[in-house]
């Protein structure tokens, strides 16, 4: 009896572990190969490994012409520009779905989230026709309206979540002792709204960094930003250039990840998309 | 006490005006596009009348893409659905703390990852000679000339599973961490195993949330240029693989627009069946 129980936990055991091993490399694997190849200087069939490890490709790209810092800076560059556009659009409109005696609310929160609701691709190339009109393809300005659109529905909803979680008794005092509208607003409202404003973006600048479909319609081949640079030179084969491009991009999401859960509080989070 | 003695907020027109930049912005670039896309596959390429021109030849072309897309889309969800459910599953009924920790730590990495940088990764891990291949060579599971590229459909699949499966894992476990525990509790007194109590007593009460989850999910499957253009790009691959193909070398959107048409029809047909079951769950 007790050795059968021993057993079964030993045998529970080790699936467990075997379990947990397989879930590690099926994660970590491909990230691991990334990482070699981050760092590979010659890597050919059939070795497993590279044979020479060496920054020289680092060195490359990172050259203060080189094409992967042009890409970083311009990618960054979308991203804030894309995040003072969004939170000039999202937060007036976040506060007035907080706060406002809006008509409508529930329809016109839906219609923000049609962006994501509908496969990107098929909107996007339209997108990129209707700006050929404008003179906006291949323009940084075009990237950004694309990412902005994209990013719209986190602006929009987390801004709302985050005005709707400030006391509106604070605000109302606030009047009461005389301020106007705009003052209230600004010393009371915007204040204590600001960590769940962050937040979005925070949301907006990723969404920016990562975007690959609307940027490959509109901006390329002209706006070169991370994404583009590591699918162009992966298609090519170079998957040192790739892999350097894809560890940068990884960098701000992870990093981003683990630091939101300080800007996004839970009675923020209870109330986005309400 | 006072709260409402001053108004606080925008009145009705000042709400109006302070939305406005918000909805022109997705008038401008969703409403109007998809306006444009619908008129572009049932006009383009003809002699401007209204036609399904469009239609026809993209079936005649893509029906096999068609079908490849329906079916890796719905294959990819399935598994999704069935990873995400034994994940979230173990961290709610799971015995061993250790284990519970470990896979707590260990399923949320890919929900950081980008798509693009997902199919860079699956482009070399996956590829014959990339480290999948090259562990279960030396480690005697497979010859090594038995090895082969998985960058085809399986590559598809096995990268969308990858990514998606920790968004949808996340979201039933913090739904099945708000479950009333009783009725595990009472699962558990009656010796029910715990696969059992899983199927039967809590995957029901998560069933919104999944269907949620698997739902933005297919949508973003169906949206994704990335991963089918850098993992398999040949014949046959996904509508939007021939979306962009048929703009970038034919400048062709009458095609274009109308496997765009499928595309919407493909989330239509989804979000239909989810508007259906949550009004039949708000009428029970």
């Amino acid at each position: 009896m007790v050795q059968a129980a021993l057993s079964s936990t030993w045998v529970r055991t080790v699936t467990r572990v075997l379990t947990m091993s397989l879930l590690a490399f099926a994660i970590f694997g491909p990230i691991t190969n990334m990482l070699l190849w981050a760092v590979a200087e010659v890597w050919y069939f059939p070795y497993k490994l590279p044979l020479e490890y060496g920054f020289s490709f680092w060195e490359r790209v990172f050259r203060p012409e080189g094409n992967a810092t042009e890409a970083l800076f311009s990618s960054i560059w979308i991203a804030l520009l894309t995040v003072v556009v969004s939170l000039a659009i999202a937060i007036p409109a976040g506060y007035a779905l907080a706060r406002g005696k809006m008509p409508f609310r529930y329809l016109i929160m839906l219609l923000f989230l049609l962006p994501q609701a509908f496969p990107a691709v098929a909107v996007h190339m339209n997108v990129a026709r209707i700006f050929y009109g404008l003179d906006l393809t291949g323009s940084v300005a075009g990237v950004v309206l694309v990412h902005a659109s994209q990013g719209l529905v986190f602006a929009v909803w987390i801004a709302t979540a985050a005005f709707a979680a400030v006391d509106a008794e604070l605000e109302a005092a606030a009047r009461n002792m005389g301020a106007g509208r705009w003052r209230t607003f600004t010393d009371v409202t915007l204040p204590l709204a600001l960590p769940g404003v962050m937040a979005s973006a925070i949301f907006v600048f990723l969404i920016s960094m990562d975007e690959f479909t609307g940027t490959y319609f509109v901006g390329a081949p002209d706006v070169v930003t991370l994404p583009m640079l590591l699918f162009t030179s992966s298609m090519e084969g170079n998957y040192q250039i790739a892999s350097i491009s894809s560890l940068i991009l990884l960098v701000p999401s992870v990093g981003f990840m683990l630091f939101i859960e300080r800007f996004l509080k839970a009675d923020v989070l209870a109330k986005v998309g309400n | 006490m006072s709260g409402q003695s001053m108004s606080v907020g925008p009145g009705r027109m000042g709400a109006i005006l302070l939305v406005a930049p918000a909805l022109l912005m997705i008038g401008f670039l969703f409403v109007y596009p998809f306006g444009y896309s619908v008129v572009s596959a049932f006009t383009d390429n003809g002699e401007g009348s209204w036609h399904i021109a469009n239609f026809t030849k993209a079936i005649e072309f893509y029906s096999k893409d068609i079908l490849f897309t329906i079916v890796i889309v719905s294959l990819s969800t399935v598994v999704i659905g069935v990873l995400a459910v034994a994940i979230a599953g173990y961290l709610t009924l799971g015995e061993n703390p250790t284990a519970v920790a470990v896979l707590k730590w260990l399923y949320r990495w890919p929900l950081f990852i980008p798509f693009i940088v997902s199919a860079q990764l699956m482009r070399t891990f996956l590829a014959k000679n990339g480290m999948m291949n090259n562990i279960l060579t030396s480690s005697g599971i497979i010859e090594p000339l038995a090895a082969q590229s998985y960058l085809d459909w399986r590559g598809i699949v096995i990268t969308f599973v990858w990514k998606q499966t920790p968004f949808v894992a996340l979201l039933v476990a913090g739904a099945m961490a708000s479950i009333d525990r009783t009725t595990i509790d009472a699962g558990r007194i009656f010796g029910a195993s715990r696969l059992r109590i899983l199927i039967e007593l809590v995957v029901p009460q998560i069933a919104t949330t999944l269907m949620v989850g698997l739902i933005l999910s297919y949508v973003v499957m169906l949206s994704v240029l990335s991963v089918p253009l850098m993992i398999n790009a040949q014949s046959p691959t996904m509508l939007t693989v021939d979306m962009a193909w048929r703009i970038n070398s034919y400048g062709d959107y009458g095609v274009a627009n109308a496997l765009g048409i499928m595309s919407y029809l493909f989330t239509g047909v989804v979000a239909w069946f989810y508007l259906r079951q949550s009004l039949k769950d708000k009428g029970a």
